[in-house]
């Protein structure tokens, strides 16, 4: 009995703490001036929201193949969203978008 | 606790698509799109346990799958002009 309410609490914190970095980096994908500052609510939300979640759900899910399945998913997440978000950066670069240096006044927010 | 998550991922996906909307570029569009693919992947496997149904982590790891290449398909449409298998001359060698 103890045993599962240890596991309960302990998927319930993972997952509202993953909600919490999820609309944290949301709201920084809003806010933030420039294109170059919202690649790191991207981040938050592909590493920390998704990585929290479904550690939360494998947790839910205990030592069972839907665990395996949870630890593909994030593995996946975790190599290939840095990769997509190195690729934009770099076409983002070469595409001639210069980062915000200075917060001028004329950019657009 | 499951529609706890859910809801802060419906949240979530308001503020990304907000972001697709007004991003003036369009390099902030594609990532926005990025982020709400990632976000899919999560509502479908929170969805999945919500309802009890183990089969949708199949469909959610798919879909990370496809949106990565999605991504990066748009990508090689930017920085290429085209996607076809012309002489690709890269923003690079145009400098030349």
């Amino acid at each position: 009995m103890m045993l599962e309410t240890v596991r309960e609490g302990l998927s319930w914190a993972c997952l509202l703490s993953g909600g919490f970095f999820l609309v944290a980096g949301g709201i920084g994908m809003l806010r933030l001036p420039d294109f170059y500052t919202r690649m790191h609510p991207a981040g938050v939300i592909d590493t920390m929201g998704a990585g929290l979640i479904l550690l939360g759900l494998m947790i839910q899910a205990g030592f069972s193949l839907v665990t395996v399945k949870l630890l593909l998913i994030a593995l996946f997440l975790l190599f290939t969203s840095p990769t997509a978000v190195h690729a934009l950066a770099k076409a983002a670069r070469h595409g001639g978008l210069e980062p915000l240096l200075v917060n001028t006044e004329e950019n657009d927010e | 606790m499951f529609s706890a998550a859910i809801i802060a991922i419906f949240i979530t996906m308001a503020l990304t698509l907000a972001r697709a909307l007004l991003g003036p570029t369009v390099y902030d569009r594609l990532l926005a799109v990025n982020s709400f693919g990632t976000l899919t992947v999560l509502l479908i496997a929170v969805h999945g346990f919500l309802m009890g149904r183990p089969a949708f982590l199949d469909i959610a790891l798919v879909y990370a799958l496809i949106s990565f290449i999605g991504t990066i398909a748009v990508l090689k449409f930017f920085e290429y002009g085209d996607l076809g298998p012309g002489e690709r001359v890269s923003f690079d060698e145009e400098q030349e």
